[in-house]
């Protein structure tokens, strides 16, 4: 019993992990109407450039943060600067495909820029377990996955909170469902734009960073993204609080799956588990548990 | 004036309801096909054969399979490379199997295989669209990698997991050097090639074509859904297995899993973006482009290299020249979708039509 409650508090917490990265897909999402497959890249990004800062430029961890952030937001201004503006009011999938010619592209300069070999990220919060929760309750659980819960917690209730009481939040929600109508009620389209992919950048750099220190920064890092595509499917593609329900299920269904249902199949189910249950639940119900329903029948 | 149909009248129903109702498109069909069956064996040494001809007719017939799905009916899909594996490993299993299976038909078995495989992972799409879609497909990609490694059947219970495909053998000639190779591969794909072109411009092609468009229309006016967006993933899985079981046995020699990874579902799709979506000229001309792209840059990159050293004596760093084609690819498809959304079979298209008038201004 206490084995699947650790199994289960285990995926829990890597399932904050994979809703960071959803976070950022969604925030993108519910403000251009755009399918960011290029967050993979920028978490990369961010967290190799941090890396890189700290280990060659010799920047302390509280200067590196600062500059890494403004690099991610240069970025995002660069995006859509160069793609999103000449594809504004394109189909989605067109400019679901730029996204994807975007991550390759940054995963291109991300190398070129800091080399390709794996580095360690170093946050100062070590992967060791809760001396006094082994003692009391003899469960085993990491210091840092709980940092990483928090960390995400508190960022999805700051997002969350931006847009549903601000001004600016609202002129994102109207950006997100309809470009024209919104550029024609004044809504300055191109300044909403840039503070959305300068957000999701700084997403991407938290995530990064919680990856990074619990993975190591290697190209890997970019698939990461694709994890988090199942965790926006069973949440809703518009939906902040469906990032962090959707990425806990993922996370703890992915685990228990491994664990229980594995060794009869033969093991590495991790690998497919997410999507498969992400396709059913998508039969059931198409728009994820908290997404907007759009009904499309025949 | 080169491009001039007028003039041209039909007289006959058959006349008028062929492929190329155009003569100089004719002409032109006609001239591509004798260059290649009957010139380019001569001309072409065994590294064009191996290294480019024959992976990028390969790759062309895989994007025609996605551009059926993904430009005619409108499905995104990101699992080509799962439906390859599919017909590679079917057809492997076929002429291992079965004695005396003659080799064209565990081709055409292979693609079967694919076909069904397609229809299974092609259900979800009479429920979701889009992205939702995409998703589903990548499920297919890495559920049938998984299952191709879990259960050793598949490879015949090969100890490394890396099986060397047979030898291609039809009516007793044997297809092991490069041009041999590269004349069946060429046989196939004219035929496959020649078979989707009739498909697209027939009721079930319009009946995609009206699925992509609107799909609640296309009901409304009685073309069944189901029908149509499983017979779209059934053709689109056929052809992309056959063009896995061509790649295993004509190309790579080799039958594993790991060749069919995510990266080359990518590499279809992006030929099929830069080609053009929805267009038959569309797939080879991505494929080709996709295919020489790398070798241009290493070239490029190669000749760069040896300029600079020899006139600063300094050569690039090995992290510039080994993620170029990285970059390179990415900036290219953002370049194509801003430009010519419709890709290069759209500027062949705005060629022909220039050739209308030239050499005249107006």
């Amino acid at each position: 019993m206490q084995f699947f409650f650790e199994v289960l508090i285990g995926g829990l917490l890597s399932g904050v992990m994979y809703s960071l990265v959803a976070l950022g897909f969604v925030l993108i999402y519910k403000a251009s109407g755009v399918f960011n497959f290029a967050q993979g890249s920028m978490v990369f990004f961010a967290a190799l450039t941090f890396v890189g800062l700290q280990q060659e430029s010799g920047l302390s961890l509280w200067l590196a943060l600062p500059v890494t952030l403004g690099a991610m937001v240069i970025l995002g201004l660069l995006i859509e600067r160069i793609v999103l503006r000449p594809l504004v009011n394109q189909p989605q999938i067109s400019l679901f495909m730029a996204t994807i010619g975007l991550s390759f592209l940054i995963e291109g300069v991300t190398q070129m820029l800091w080399g390709a070999s794996p580095r360690g990220l170093e946050l100062g919060i070590e992967d060791q377990p809760f001396d006094w929760l082994m003692d009391r309750t003899g469960l085993n659980v990491s210091q840092f996955d709980l940092f990483a819960a928090v960390v995400s917690g508190v960022l999805v209730s700051a997002l969350a909170i931006f847009f549903q009481h601000t001004r600016i939040g609202r002129a994102l929600r109207a950006v997100a469902d309809d470009h024209q109508a919104a550029l024609s009620i004044g809504i300055p389209l191109q300044y909403i734009w840039a503070i959305v992919w300068a957000v999701a950048g700084f997403v991407a750099l938290v995530a990064g960073l919680m990856w990074g220190a619990r993975n190591g920064v290697q190209f890997a890092l970019t698939f990461t993204a694709l994890k988090a595509l199942p965790v926006l499917i069973l949440g809703g593609f518009e939906s902040i609080p469906g990032a962090i329900v959707g990425g806990l299920i993922v996370g703890a269904t992915e685990k228990l799956a491994e664990v229980y249902i594995g060794p009869h199949v033969g093991g590495g189910i991790e690998g497919w588990f997410p999507y498969v249950l992400a396709l059913l639940f998508l039969l059931v119900r198409p728009e994820g548990l908290f997404g907007e329903k759009r009904i499309d029948r025949v | 004036m080169l491009y001039r149909e007028a003039g041209q009248f039909k007289t006959t129903y058959v006349a008028d309801q062929q492929i190329f109702p155009i003569r100089q498109d004719r002409i032109g069909v006609i001239a591509v096909l004798v260059f290649a069956f009957l010139v380019v064996p001569f001309i072409a040494n065994q590294y064009w054969f191996s290294a480019i001809l024959v992976p990028t007719l390969i790759f062309a017939l895989a994007a025609l399979g996605l551009n059926i799905l993904t430009g005619y009916a409108g499905q995104l899909s990101l699992g080509s490379a799962a439906f390859m594996a599919v017909g590679a490993f079917a057809a492997y299993n076929f002429v291992l199997r079965v004695p005396g299976m003659p080799l064209l038909v565990a081709f055409a078995l292979a693609g079967c295989c694919a076909a069904l495989v397609g229809i299974v992972f092609g259900l979800p799409s009479l429920r979701i669209k889009g992205f939702y879609l995409a998703v589903a497909t990548l499920a297919a990609q890495f559920f049938v990698v998984w299952a191709l490694v879990k259960f050793p059947w598949f490879s015949n219970y090969s100890s490394s997991g890396v099986i060397t495909a047979q030898k291609m053998e039809i009516l007793g000639v044997s297809f092991d050097t490069p041009l041999m190779k590269y004349m069946l591969v060429l046989s196939l794909v004219t035929v496959l090639a020649l078979a989707a072109k009739n498909m697209v411009r027939s009721s079930i092609g319009r009946a995609w074509m009206a699925v992509r468009d609107m799909d609640v229309a296309a009901e409304v006016i009685g073309i069944r859904i189901m029908r149509t967006k499983l017979m779209a993933f059934a053709i689109s899985s056929f052809y992309c297995g056959v063009a896995g079981a061509l790649y295993a046995y004509a190309y790579l020699g080799t039958v594993e899993p790991e060749a069919f990874t995510l990266d080359l579902s990518f590499r279809i799709l992006f030929m099929v973006i830069i080609g053009g979506v929805g267009s038959i000229l569309g797939s080879f001309l991505g494929a080709a482009f996709i295919t020489l792209l790398p070798i241009l840059l290493s070239v490029l990159v190669h000749t760069m290299n040896e300029l600079l050293r020899a006139v600063f004596s300094v050569s690039l760093p090995a992290s510039i020249t080994s993620n170029l084609e990285f970059v390179v690819f990415g900036g290219l498809i953002i370049f194509f979708l801003i430009v010519e959304p419709h890709g290069l079979a759209r500027l062949w298209q705005i060629g022909k039509e220039k050739l209308r008038l030239w050499p005249f201004p107006h």
